[in-house]
């Protein structure tokens, strides 16, 4: 089954200013993710790929502009307002952010627990269906501590998926797994993507993984303090106007050789 | 004339004047970090006395050269350059040559460390950190006070599991101690306070002493105290490892409000358990201080009847007033500082610590208000 991109935009990021305190990180990003589109932010260090994401999920509140998650300003909302957008997305944080005191099926369960009136039973066997979803049958009653790194992502990424939400945010997946595992996980969200429809906005500088899952690519820069580049990888590789980027996606350094 | 410097792991500076006037330094040998340590003053002396002469330094019978050696060729080349000489690297060999160019300092200026900010600077950014510092107080006490009153009004929306789960730990755990505790100053006080009534004959009186200091004041303070010690600092290391982990973050993009889901259920924990704490410390007191009452030579039923003449109802339940109050305190600081606890393990460090102080420090200046206000009205 191919994966179905519709050309309306879920999201619509306009000219937002973000940073820290009295520091500008990126000054007027605006982009839109289409819905069903695996959405890659990307860039080097410090050029704040993480603060856009935080940005977009409503956890900061940029100096200025706005972010419209299926037509709602998250920026403004309050109250029962941000809680309908919040309940359309669903975050899987840098280090999976699951609740330590928690099984695996308690975690996932949390969200239901707190949003629904569905029967315990019935929490039970969604839940167990989302770890199923991302590969983790039999890890319901371990606790995030007696899991690898790799597993508690994806347990993160299952507990995401708790409400199903339309639009799903990762904070760099592959950050710190082992390329087998890190493949593994992109299979995870190739067919999330396939199969649920979920739109993807994810993190990452893991280029392995942007071939392989990314339809659209955005790259940030923090020099030019924004988007220096959008297109698929491809176009970006081949026809990039900055070469930097070209090389970038060629994976070699500024002598030209290619790195490993 | 050559002086002759050496280095016991095999690194030899010899310092000559060739026939011209220039100034030589041979180096011959390992220079690692150790053999470098050890020539470093006399090479650089050397460097200097140079002056405007022209220095050069005959590296041709070097073998080895880590970073240190080095840095220490790009030093006398720096010294040499400020004397005003000319610099000459000879017979170093070429894969060393490339190793001493990557240490060497680099032509382009650095720019000073900016200067301290002044007087006038630190003083006003220390008073618009206590202003943040007092909004993020009174904002955190209003959210707090809000999801408390929507807990009371929809109690379903209370996490009873977690906060039974903490009011365990919280009062169960600290049980033994508390009562350990309380015993142990029951006993101190009932001593002390015998003492100069004996002058008086009066040590009857010790048991008079010791319920209204221990029901009214002592039983609370302490059990609040200990409270701090051990929840108000479990409870910032908690949320603030929660905060470190992005858990706190995860909780708000899953739109549950941090406060109600970890304030909530700690305070309202500790709320109950202190009281309960307050009373173990004070009957512990009693115990302790009815034993040292018995060694005097008085009967148990004389220390009863005293307290109960002495004690009036108020004297008890001002002190469970006041035991709640300090629970709600204690709790409301430990999850404030973790809450506002940074990035990394020292910021939880620093946040536990200061969860125990402002604990503490809330917990007395509350004491004085009671204190005060239990004076005005005559109770």
């Amino acid at each position: 089954m191919s994966k179905r991109i519709e050309q309306e935009p879920i999201i619509r990021v306009e000219d937002v200013v973000a940073g820290y305190g009295d520091v500008t990180i990126f000054e007027n990003v605006s982009f839109e993710v289409l819905r069903g589109e695996v959405f890659v932010i990307l860039g080097g260090s410090g050029c704040g790929k993480s603060t856009l994401l935080k940005n977009m999920i409503g956890l900061y509140r940029p100096f200025s502009g706005h972010v419209e998650i299926d037509g709602e300003d998250i920026v403004s909302a309050e109250g029962a307002a941000r809680l309908r957008i919040l309940r359309k997305i669903g975050v899987m944080y840098q280090q999976g952010a699951l609740f330590g005191s928690m099984t695996l099926l308690e975690n996932i369960e949390l969200p239901m627990e707190e949003f629904t009136d569905l029967p315990r039973e019935a929490m039970h066997r969604i839940a167990s269906s989302k770890l199923k979803l991302v590969q983790l049958e039999g890890t319901e009653h371990r606790f995030p501590a007696e899991i690898s790194g790799g597993m508690r992502k994806r347990a993160a990424m299952a507990r995401a998926m708790a409400l199903d939400p339309e639009i799903l945010f990762l904070d760099e997946p592959s950050a710190g797994l082992d390329p087998i595992t890190s493949a593994e996980l992109d299979d995870t969200i190739s067919r999330l993507a396939r199969t649920l429809g979920i739109t993807f906005v994810i993190v990452t500088h893991e280029l392995a993984s942007i071939y392989k899952i990314a339809d659209r690519v955005i790259m940030l820069d923090k020099e030019k303090k924004g988007i220096v580049a959008t297109g698929t990888p491809v176009e970006l590789r081949d026809h990039c106007e900055i070469a930097w980027v070209r090389r970038f996606f060629r994976r070699e350094t500024a002598s030209g050789e290619v790195a490993a | 004339m050559t002086t002759a410097t050496s280095s016991r792991r095999g690194a030899v500076l010899r310092t000559t004047t060739s026939e011209r006037g220039d100034r030589v330094l041979e180096l011959e040998g390992r220079l690692d970090a150790s053999s470098t340590a050890r020539l470093w003053r006399d090479a650089m002396a050397a460097a200097r006395a140079a002056g405007d002469r022209p220095l050069i330094v005959e590296a041709g019978a070097v073998d080895y050269c880590d970073g240190a050696g080095a840095a220490l060729l790009a030093a006398i080349e720096e010294a040499a350059e400020q004397g005003g000489g000319r610099f000459e690297l000879r017979g170093l060999r070429e894969d060393l040559r490339e190793l001493v160019a990557l240490v060497a300092p680099s032509r382009q200026e650095v720019a000073p460390p900016p200067p301290p900010p002044s007087f006038i600077v630190r003083l006003g950014r220390s008073g618009i950190q206590t202003g943040r510092d007092l909004h993020r107080l009174v904002s955190f006490t209003g959210e707090a006070v809000i999801a408390l009153a929507s807990v009371i009004r929809h109690p379903r929306r209370l996490r009873m599991r977690d906060t039974v789960a903490i009011a365990e730990r919280a009062g169960l755990g600290a049980m033994p101690i508390v009562v350990g505790v309380g015993f142990l100053l029951g006993l101190i006080l009932a001593f002390q306070g015998a003492i100069p009534m004996k002058r008086f004959a009066a040590e009857i009186f010790v048991a008079d002493l010791l319920g209204l200091s221990m029901l009214r004041e002592l039983g609370p303070l302490m059990a609040a105290i200990l409270l701090t010690a051990r929840s108000g600092s479990a409870f910032a290391a908690e949320i603030g490892t929660m905060k470190v982990n992005e858990e706190i973050d995860a909780l708000t993009t899953m739109g549950l409000e941090p406060v109600r889901f970890l304030v909530v259920p700690r305070v309202l924990a500790a709320m109950a358990v202190v009281p309960a704490l307050a009373t173990a410390t004070s009957l512990s007191g009693l115990l302790g201080g009815l034993l040292v009452y018995r060694s005097l030579g008085f009967p148990t039923v004389t220390f009863i009847n005293r307290i109960v003449d002495m004690v009036e109802p108020f004297d008890v339940i001002g002190g469970l007033l006041k035991a709640m109050v300090f629970g709600i305190l204690v709790a409301g600081v430990g999850c404030l500082r973790g809450i506002e606890t940074g990035h990394g393990a020292q910021a939880v460090g620093l946040s536990t610590t200061s969860a125990v102080v402002s604990g503490i420090v809330a917990i007395a200046v509350a004491d004085g208000l009671f204190a005060a206000m239990f004076y005005v009205l005559g109770i």
